[in-house]
């Protein structure tokens, strides 16, 4: 049983705080990512976790004990380091052990353990090798089997994927995915590329300037995301955050007006949330760009038709990206390669308003 | 395209010719000593002094010399004081400068940088600034304790750390500088203490680093010459460089023929110690520069 819990986590260097205190539950057999962009924080709470790094203030506990001035070794955790650390004299068998036989467990349980873990991850005929005679990617496993090996409470992850071309990172991700469904044990997971931690998470931490903006399933934040930093930064190509007004409309009803006479009715059910934010000056409308779609005939209530001047349009192949200007932003449109986009032409669009957010972009929350 | 690759080649070719040539002035100038020694070391004492013969040509080779010395037990006590302080020395330095350089490089703590460059400083200090200071030491000592430490061959294995010391630390804790900080993190999280991070991974992982600091250590052990001929002076006492001067020089009488002897034999340990452990060497002392 390995439930970790961060109350009220603090960390500064000298006078510069790193992690402003953050709370965080993660529970036994969880997956956890913390995603952020570098500088956030969440390395360094990675590390703290870990023991490698002195906490200012608050506890840190791991299957719920105190481990605030537990050295490293004792607190029954695995780490996987972003450039592997694989002990350069040793061989990979050697490595694998290391942890065990520190620990002077017996040789033959040593073996069938790291026999074991090779095997999971499909490196039992390097185990004679040095890591300099591997790739990246069997690196990347040893330093996983090192870590699966020992059997620990937590596994960390930091950043383990960075190194990688971009074709191998996809495949350690589904690697990293398997074996956690194999060995179920707790992960915390450090990242900053936010399509990693959708695709590995249980639950996604985004982190901020050393504070959780906000922490859930890959689609809640990525449908209900709960501030603007998340909006922006969860998604990619990236939410369509423009500055606009809201307006009533008679009959009760509201409008987001973005300038240069592009509106949008708000939908109803909505109407009583967005209320008491009319008039205000610091709004954002956001919207994803695959919400913005070119036009068809059979469209949905809520999704209205407007017509634009495309500048830029970048053809994906599964869909063509089209960018637009509306009172001095850009805005990126998902449409079929077969709308038949051109830059420099207009193009009849729709844009879905069910998945629309509302930013007070004053405190930066969704509203 | 063609003539292109043919100056090409042209250039390569005068560089290469440059290159030996002046490769091959620094190997005669370099090597030039040495063969003289050896020729002389073969001569016998009248062939030397006789003024017809030249410098460059043995007229009757004769190993008389080497025999002389090898079966004069002065010459071998010095050479067995010699090896002992080196030994000695090198062990000295070893135990005190690996555990030092890894203090300095790894276990962050108060003043540890200005230590590291504190420890590079002393190595700055002259020996010959040093031996009076040092010599004044010893002797206050003898008058507390009544140990007579000065004329003894092993004082020289107190004396000679203070030259090997700061820089086999210095050049470690650069070695140890370049090893990644990821490594002893991944052992601690393994269950390694301190102690074990350094036996287990730094001192392996560290080794051309450390057998270049060895190497150094051992050369200035065994060529010191300042230190041994203001502490030590009988003849049963002595190392090498110093014993070779003092004994086979007798006045103004020069025995060249043995004291080129005694040199030639004297510059045979680090000579061989080299050769095996050259390429270790160089790794060791551009390991800082080029590693990631």
């Amino acid at each position: 049983m390995a439930q970790v819990s961060l109350r009220n986590l603090v960390k500064n260097y000298e006078e510069t705080p790193a992690v402003r205190g953050i709370n965080l539950d993660i529970p036994d057999k969880e997956f956890v990512v913390l995603v952020g962009p570098s500088g956030c924080g969440k390395s360094t709470t990675l590390r703290m976790i870990a023991g490698l790094e002195e906490i200012s203030g608050g506890d840190i506990t791991i299957g719920g004990e105190v481990v605030n001035d537990v050295p490293p070794k004792d607190r029954n955790i695995a780490m996987v380091f972003q450039n592997y650390a694989l002990y350069p004299h040793m061989t990979v068998f050697e490595n694998m052990s290391f942890g065990l036989r520190l620990k002077k467990v017996a040789k033959e349980e040593i073996n069938q353990r790291v026999q074991n873990a090779a095997r999971i991850l499909d490196i039992s005929e390097l185990l004679e090798r040095k890591p300099k005679q591997l790739s990246g990617g069997q690196r990347q496993r040893v330093a996983m089997g090192r870590a699966i090996v020992r059997d620990p409470m937590v596994f960390l992850f930091d950043e383990p994927l960075s190194n990688l071309d971009a074709k191998l990172r996809v495949q350690m991700r589904t690697e990293i995915k398997r074996v956690h469904q194999k060995v179920r044990t707790t992960t915390v997971y450090v990242t900053h590329d936010q399509v990693e931690a959708m695709t590995l998470a249980d639950r996604v931490v985004v982190m901020n300037a050393g504070r959780i903006e906000q922490v859930g399933t890959p689609i809640e934040l990525y449908s209900s995301p709960a501030t603007k930093f998340v909006a922006g930064f969860i998604g990619s190509p990236a939410m369509n955050l423009v500055p606009c007004t809201l307006e009533e409309r008679g009959g009760g009803g509201l409008a987001v007006s973005l300038g240069d006479g592009l509106s949008f009715t708000v939908p109803a059910e909505r109407t009583d949330r967005y209320k008491g934010h009319v008039g205000k000056s610091k709004l954002l409308f956001g919207l994803r760009p695959e919400h913005f779609t070119e036009f068809h005939s059979h469209a949905a209530a809520n999704q209205q038709p407007f017509e634009r001047t495309l500048d830029v349009t970048e053809p994906m192949g599964m869909e063509t990206l089209v960018f637009f200007r509306v009172n001095g932003s850009d805005i990126c449109a998902c449409t079929n390669p077969a709308a038949g986009a051109q830059p420099g032409k207009p193009l009849k669009m729709l844009a879905d308003m069910d998945h629309m957010h509302l930013i007070d972009d004053e405190s930066g929350n969704v509203l | 395209m063609a003539a292109a690759s043919r100056s090409m080649k042209a250039d390569r070719r005068k560089a290469l010719v440059w290159s030996y040539f002046f490769l091959g002035l620094f190997v005669v100038f370099f090597l030039t000593p040495p063969v003289y020694m050896l020729i002389t070391s073969l001569k016998t004492n009248a062939e030397i002094s006789a003024a017809a013969t030249s410098p460059w040509w043995i007229a009757a080779p004769t190993l008389d010399n080497y025999i002389e010395l090898l079966t004069t037990s002065t010459y071998l006590t010095f050479f067995r004081n010699s090896a002992l302080v080196s030994l000695l020395v090198v062990a000295l330095t070893m135990m005190i400068s690996i555990p030092a350089a890894f203090a300095l490089a790894r276990m962050k703590f108060w003043g540890s940088t200005t230590l590291a460059t504190g420890v590079f400083l002393t190595y700055l200090i002259p020996e010959t600034l040093l031996f009076i200071p040092l010599f004044k030491i010893f002797v206050t000592f003898t008058e507390l304790t009544g140990i007579e430490l000065i004329n003894k061959w092993y004082v020289l294995v107190l004396l000679y750390p203070t030259l090997t010391v700061p820089f086999a630390t210095w050049i470690m804790i650069g070695y140890f500088g370049s090893i990644p900080k990821e490594l002893d993190e991944a052992a601690l999280i393994d269950g390694a203490g301190y102690l074990q991070v350094l036996t287990k991974i730094f001192i392996p992982v560290a080794l051309p680093g450390i057998i270049a600091a060895t190497i150094f250590a051992f050369t200035v052990s065994w060529a010191q010459f300042l230190y041994p001929l203001a502490f030590t002076t009988s003849a049963d006492q002595l190392v090498l460089p110093v014993g070779i001067i003092t004994t086979l020089i007798r006045g103004d009488v020069f025995t060249w023929g043995q004291i080129m002897t005694g040199a030639l034999l004297g510059a045979a340990p680090p000579l061989i110690i080299y050769a095996f452990l050259m390429d270790y060497y160089i790794a060791g002392l551009t390991a800082g520069a080029t590693k990631g």
